[in-house]
C-alpha cells in the first residue's frame, strides 16, 4: 500500500506523460578510462598529481567508446600499466611536496609506523578511490600494511606509498562496480543500490568518481530519495566539473579519439602539423561547452553557430587575424564557416592524408550526428575511375559520380556523397577553397531530399532533421547508464525525444531528464548462471551488437 | 680459423660468403661446450612472434617462378635479397570466408590469427595464435608477450584475448624503451644484485588485490566473473614479475641495455616516418629477446587497411590500391607497388635485426620462428586467396628456411598449425570450419 502511494505520489509530482516502462539491463562492471582515473585523482589528490601515460582504449560499441567499458578485459600487460601508473601516482601523493597538504596528519616519527595517521589518511582516500564507505576493518587493514612496510623500511611515506600503490589497482578502485538491491518502492524490482547510483551519476556528468557530498548523500540514504536525488543532480550540472563531463562525453560520441593518430601529407597540408590537430579538437570543445552549458543554448544551433573560439595557429588556417591565446570568435554572417560541421575537427579527421572526401564526410554526419548505419562496401569493386584527379575528373563531384554509375555502389553512395559534397568547399584539413584543380566547385547538395546549394544550407537542414536532437538522446542515455540502447527501447526514447524538445533542446535540462529518470537507476539482478564458456571458435556467438545494422534513424 | 674466432670475436656470415656481423662477445662461461645452452644447462629458448604487413601484394611482380631453395626475387621483393635465405616464403594460400562476408581488410588478418572467419566487423572469433603460444611458453618471462606497432597508434592491434580483450600495441618507441628497459629492468649482467625490500612489499601487498578480486568475482553475473578471473590472472603475473625482481637474474652475455631512446618520431604516416619507428620498435624487440624479457612477440609494419602515406601523392596505401589505375606499359598499379615494396624492406629489416644478436653458436635468429601475415592477397579486389606469408628463423633447428612454397590455394591456416605444433601445441587440427586444416606445411619442417 504503502508502495502504491509513493507511485500515485509521484506519477501526480511529475508534468506531461510518464516515463514508458523499459526492460531493465544487468549492473555493470565498468573499467574506468584514463580520463575518469585522472579526473578522479585530480579531485582526491589535487591536479599536481598527474601522470603522462594512457591506459588501453576501448573498442567502440553503438557510437560510443564509454559502452566498451561495460565489457573490456584486463590483460597481464595492462594490469601491468596499471601498477606502474599507481607506482607513479603514489609516490607524488606522499612525497615532500604533497604530504604537507594531502596527508591529514604528521607522524610521531616519519623513520617508523604510526598506525593512528595511517588509519587517518586511508579512512578518506580508501573511502574516494572506492566510492563508498570503508568498514573499520578494511582500513585497519591498510592502516596495518602500511605500519608493516614502514618499520621494514624506517620510513612512514614509504609504507602509505607503496600500500596505497597496491590499493590503486584494486578491481574496486579500476572497475566501476555497479550493484543491485530491491527497490523498495517497486515490489519485485530491483534498483541500483545508493552507491552505485553515485557512481552512475558522478562519471555520467562529471566523468569522475562521486565527490564528498555525494558519498554523504549516498550513505544517509538521502540520494534515494525523489527531494535528494533532484538536490544532488541540480548540485551537479551547477557545478564547474559539469563542464568536464560534457567535454568527456562529446569527444567520445564525435569520435575526436582519431585525432589521436590524424596525420596529413606534409606536401599536401605543410601548415597541417600535430598542434593544429590539438587545437582543432579543443577549438570543438570550447564551442560545445560555451553553447550548451554557459549559454544554456539550444543543441541544434552548434551545427549553424558562428561563434567559436581561436587560437593563434588555428587563426592562420581559417585566415583570421590571430590573438594570443585561445579568444572567443564570430565569424561573420556572410562566411561559410556556419557550425560544427565546418569546424577543422570534423572537416579534417573525416577527409583522407591529402584530400578531401565527400563519402568520408556524408557517412560520419550520417552516422555519428544522426545515429544512423552506413553499411560496408562491398568487397570485390573496381574504384579506378575515381583516379585521375587531372583528367576529365577535376573535381571530387566529378570523381565519385562513378560510385553512382555502379548500382552496387550506388545504393549507400546515394546516402553519404549528396550530403558530403555540400562541404567540399573545405579541402582535406579543413581549409576553404572555391576551386578545385582550377575548377569552380559546386557546392550543392542534399540531406534526405532537402535539397540546397551550399554548406549554410546544408547546415540549417541538418539542424531542422529531427534525428539530431533524438541522436543525442540515444547517445547520451547509452552512455550515462554505459550499454547500446536496446532496439525494445524506442517508446522510452521517444518519450525522452520529447522533454528535450519541450526544454527547446538545452542539454543540461535533458541530463536532467535522464538523471532523475526511474530507468537510469533501475536494473535486473544479473544473472549468476555458469559463466559462459570462454569464447573459442566454435562457441563464438556474441557479437556485441557491432554487426553492421540496416540503415535506419536510430 | 672460424671456429677460434666463433667465440671471441663472433665472425659469422658464412651462409653468403660475405656478409659479417659483429656480434657482442659471448663468454665462454655462460655456455656449455657447444655453445648451444646457458652455462645452467637449460637450453637456448625457441620465441615466437608474428609480423604484419598491410595490403597484400600484385602476384605478377611478387611471386617468384621458382620454388624452393634459391628462389628468384621478382621486383616487389626484390629488397630481400640479404634474407632470403633466412625466411620461407609460401604463396597461393587461402583465407575461407566461410558462410559470412568478405569484411574488407578484416576477414583474412583474423583468419590468419585466429584460424576462424569473422562473422562480423570487429568481432574476433577467438584468441589469437600468439596469445595461443604465450599461454603455452609465455610465462616464465617477465613480459608474457610483447605486440607493438611501427603505425604509430595504439588502435588497430592483431593480438587479442578474445573479442573485448585486445593487448594493446606500443606504438611510442620511448614509452616502449621505458617499459623495457626503465628502472625496472634488471640487467641479467649486472656485477652486483641485491633485492629491493620495497619490491618484497609491493609483492606481498598483491595479496589484498587477489583476495578483493575474489571476494568481487561471487558478487557479479557469469560475463563479468569471467573479466574478473581474467584482472585476477593478470594480477598473478604481476606477483611473479615482482618475484623476478627479487631473484638474481641469470647472465646473459647478448643482452645490453640499449642506449635511452631520446625522442619519438613525430606522429604521421609518411613511409619514411612508419620506416624508422619500425627500426626503433624492432631494435628494442629484439633486444628484449635477447635478454630473456619475453618469449613471445608481435610486430605490426603497418594496419590491415594502412593508411601509410607517400608524401607528394593524394592517397595513403588503402586508398591507392583501390583508386589507382593500372599502368599499362607496367601491368600493375605502380604507387601501391611502391608501398608494399616499402613494406618488404621493413620486412627484410626485421628479419636481419635478429641476425645481429649472437646466440650460442649462431644468432637469434636461430632460436626463433617468426609468423608473418597480411590482410588480402590482392587489395584491390579485396582478394582472399593468392595469399602471401612468410616465415623467418629455424626455431632452434626445427624449421629450415629458405624456401618459396607454392600452397595449391590450400588454407593458410596450414601454417598456424605448423607454428602451434613447433610450439609443442598439440593440437590435431587448427581452424573453423573451410580454414579448419590438419595438414602442416612440412616442406618447412626439418
Amino acid at each position: 500500500m504503502a508502495a502504491l502511494v509513493t507511485v500515485l505520489a509521484l506519477a501526480a509530482c511529475s508534468k506531461g506523460p510518464k516515463e514508458p516502462e523499459a526492460p531493465p539491463a544487468t549492473p555493470h562492471l565498468r573499467l574506468m578510462t584514463t580520463e575518469q582515473y585522472l579526473n578522479t585523482l585530480g579531485y582526491i589528490f589535487g591536479p599536481s598529481v598527474t601522470m603522462e601515460m594512457k591506459f588501453a582504449p576501448l573498442q567502440r560499441d553503438g557510437g560510443l567508446l564509454a559502452n566498451g567499458a561495460a565489457v573490456a578485459g584486463v590483460t597481464g600487460a595492462q594490469l601491468e600499466q596499471y601498477e606502474r601508473a599507481a607506482a607513479v601516482i603514489s609516490a607524488q601523493a606522499v612525497d615532500e611536496s604533497h604530504r604537507g597538504y594531502l596527508v591529514p596528519c604528521k607522524p610521531a616519527d616519519e623513520k617508523a609506523a604510526d598506525k593512528a595517521c595511517a588509519t587517518q589518511f586511508f579512512t578518506r582516500v580508501g573511502r574516494l578511490l572506492h566510492r563508498r564507505s570503508m568498514k573499520n576493518a578494511e582500513v585497519a587493514a591498510y592502516a596495518d600494511r602500511a605500519s608493516d612496510a614502514a618499520t621494514k623500511l624506517t620510513d612512514f611515506y614509504a609504507g602509505l606509498n607503496l600500500t596505497l600503490a597496491s590499493m590503486l589497482i584494486e578491481p574496486e578502485v579500476l572497475f566501476i562496480v555497479e550493484k543491485a538491491e530491491p527497490d523498495p518502492n517497486n515490489a519485485g524490482k530491483m534498483r541500483l543500490d545508493a552507491h552505485s547510483l553515485a557512481s552512475r551519476l558522478s562519471f555520467f556528468l562529471w566523468n569522475a568518481a562521486p565527490d564528498d557530498t555525494l558519498l554523504n548523500a549516498a550513505e544517509n540514504g538521502s540520494l534515494q530519495t525523489k527531494k535528494g536525488l533532484e538536490q544532488q543532480v541540480n548540485a551537479m550540472l551547477a557545478s564547474p566539473r559539469l563542464e568536464t563531463g560534457i567535454r568527456a562525453f562529446f569527444d567520445d560520441m564525435f569520435q575526436f579519439d582519431a585525432f589521436d593518430s590524424l596525420s596529413k601529407d606534409p606536401t599536401v597540408y605543410p601548415f597541417y602539423t600535430g598542434s593544429i590537430g590539438t587545437d582543432a579538437r579543443e577549438q570543438t570543445l570550447r564551442t560545445v561547452v560555451d553553447q550548451l552549458v554557459h549559454k544554456n543554448g539550444d543543441y541544434r544551433d552548434l551545427f549553424t553557430s558562428r561563434s567559436t573560439f581561436i587560437s593563434p595557429s588555428l587563426a592562420a588556417l581559417y585566415g583570421i587575424p590571430a590573438s594570443p591565446g585561445w579568444q572567443p570568435y564570430e565569424f561573420p554572417a556572410d562566411s561559410p564557416r556556419q557550425g560544427l560541421l565546418t569546424q577543422v575537427s570534423f572537416l579534417a579527421t573525416h577527409s583522407h592524408p591529402g584530400r578531401s572526401s565527400p563519402t568520408r564526410r556524408g557517412k560520419a554526419l550520417r552516422e555519428i550526428l544522426l545515429c544512423q548505419v552506413v553499411p560496408n562496401p562491398p568487397a570485390n569493386v573496381d574504384f579506378s575511375a575515381l583516379n585521375n584527379p587531372k583528367s576529365e575528373y577535376p573535381t571530387q563531384r566529378d570523381r565519385v559520380k562513378v560510385h553512382l554509375q555502379n548500382p552496387v555502389c550506388a545504393g549507400c553512395h546515394r546516402i553519404t556523397d549528396p550530403t558530403g559534397l555540400a562541404l567540399e568547399n573545405f579541402d582535406g584539413a579543413g581549409r576553404f577553397r572555391t576551386e578545385e584543380n582550377g575548377h569552380h566547385i559546386d557546392a550543392s547538395g542534399n540531406l534526405d531530399g532537402k535539397m540546397f546549394a551550399d554548406v549554410t544550407g546544408l547546415a540549417k537542414t541538418l539542424h531542422d532533421n529531427p534525428g539530431l536532437p533524438n541522436c543525442l538522446v540515444n547517445r547520451l542515455f547509452s552512455y550515462g547508464t554505459g550499454a547500446v540502447v536496446p532496439p525494445k527501447n524506442r517508446e522510452l526514447l521517444q518519450y525522452f525525444d520529447t522533454r528535450f524538445s519541450e526544454s527547446g533542446y538545452k542539454v543540461p535540462e535533458l541530463l536532467r531528464t535522464l538523471a532523475l529518470s526511474h530507468t537510469f537507476q533501475e536494473v535486473r539482478a544479473p544473472s549468476k548462471g555458469a559463466a559462459p564458456a570462454q569464447q573459442t571458435q566454435s562457441t563464438a556467438s556474441n557479437d556485441s551488437g557491432r554487426a553492421p545494422a540496416p540503415l535506419a534513424t536510430r | 680459423m672460424k671456429k677460434t674466432l666463433s667465440r671471441r670475436r663472433v665472425l659469422r656470415g658464412m651462409v653468403n660468403g660475405t656478409a659479417v656481423t659483429i656480434g657482442l662477445p659471448l663468454l665462454n662461461c655462460f655456455l656449455n661446450d657447444n655453445g648451444t645452452a646457458l652455462a645452467s644447462g637449460a637450453k637456448m629458448p625457441v620465441r615466437f612472434g608474428t609480423w604484419a604487413w598491410g595490403l597484400g601484394m600484385n602476384k605478377a611482380i611478387f611471386v617468384p617462378k621458382k620454388t624452393g631453395t634459391g628462389f628468384d626475387l621478382p621486383e616487389e621483393i626484390a629488397s630481400l635479397a640479404n634474407v632470403r635465405d633466412h625466411i620461407n616464403l609460401l604463396t597461393n594460400a587461402t583465407y575461407f570466408r566461410d558462410s559470412y562476408q568478405n569484411l574488407c581488410h578484416f576477414t583474412g588478418w583474423v583468419v590468419s590469427r585466429t584460424g576462424a572467419a569473422p562473422k562480423s566487423a570487429g568481432f574476433i572469433p577467438g584468441e589469437t595464435i600468439d596469445v595461443t603460444i604465450a599461454n603455452q611458453i609465455g610465462n616464465a618471462t617477465r613480459f608474457k608477450s610483447l605486440t607493438a606497432t611501427a603505425a604509430g597508434d595504439v588502435r588497430g592491434t592483431y593480438s587479442y584475448e578474445n573479442t573485448n580483450t585486445p593487448n594493446a600495441q606500443e606504438w611510442s618507441p620511448i614509452q616502449f624503451y621505458t617499459r623495457l628497459f626503465g628502472p625496472e629492468f634488471q640487467d641479467p649482467n649486472a656485477p652486483e644484485f641485491k633485492p629491493d625490500p620495497r619490491v618484497m612489499i609491493s609483492k606481498s601487498a598483491l595479496t589484498g588485490v587477489m583476495d578483493q578480486t575474489k571476494d568481487l568475482m561471487s558478487t557479479v553475473g557469469a560475463e563479468d566473473k569471467q573479466r574478473l578471473d581474467q584482472y585476477f590472472t593478470g594480477v598473478r603475473h604481476l606477483e611473479q614479475q615482482f618475484q623476478q625482481r627479487l631473484e638474481k637474474p641469470e647472465p646473459i652475455a647478448a643482452c645490453v641495455r640499449p642506449k635511452k631512446v631520446a625522442s619519438d618520431v613525430p606522429m604521421g604516416l609518411e613511409a619514411d616516418s612508419v620506416a624508422l619507428r619500425h627500426r626503433m620498435m624492432t631494435d628494442l624487440l629484439v633486444m628484449a629477446l635477447a635478454c630473456d624479457q619475453t618469449r613471445v612477440f608481435n610486430m605490426a609494419y603497418s594496419a590491415a587497411q594502412s593508411n601509410t602515406i607517400k608524401p607528394g601523392y593524394e592517397k595513403p596505401h588503402h586508398t591507392t590500391t583501390h583508386e589507382e589505375p593500372n599502368d599499362a606499359k607496367l601491368g600493375y598499379q605502380p604507387t601501391a607497388s611502391w608501398f608494399t615494396r616499402r613494406s618488404m624492406e621493413s620486412w627484410a629489416y626485421f628479419v636481419d635485426a635478429f641476425t645481429k644478436v649472437k646466440e650460442g653458436d649462431g644468432t637469434l635468429l636461430d632460436n626463433v620462428f617468426i609468423y608473418a601475415t597480411t590482410d588480402h592477397g590482392y587489395a584491390r579486389m579485396h582478394s582472399l586467396d593468392n595469399v602471401p606469408l612468410f616465415t623467418a628463423g629455424r626455431a632452434g633447428g626445427k624449421v629450415k628456411s629458405g624456401m618459396h612454397i607454392d600452397m595449391n590455394a590450400s588454407a593458410a591456416t596450414r601454417l598456424g598449425l605448423t607454428a602451434l605444433h613447433l610450439f609443442g601445441i598439440d593440437k590435431q587440427s587448427w581452424g573453423v570450419d573451410g580454414n579448419n586444416t590438419a595438414q602442416p606445411v612440412s616442406e618447412i619442417l626439418v
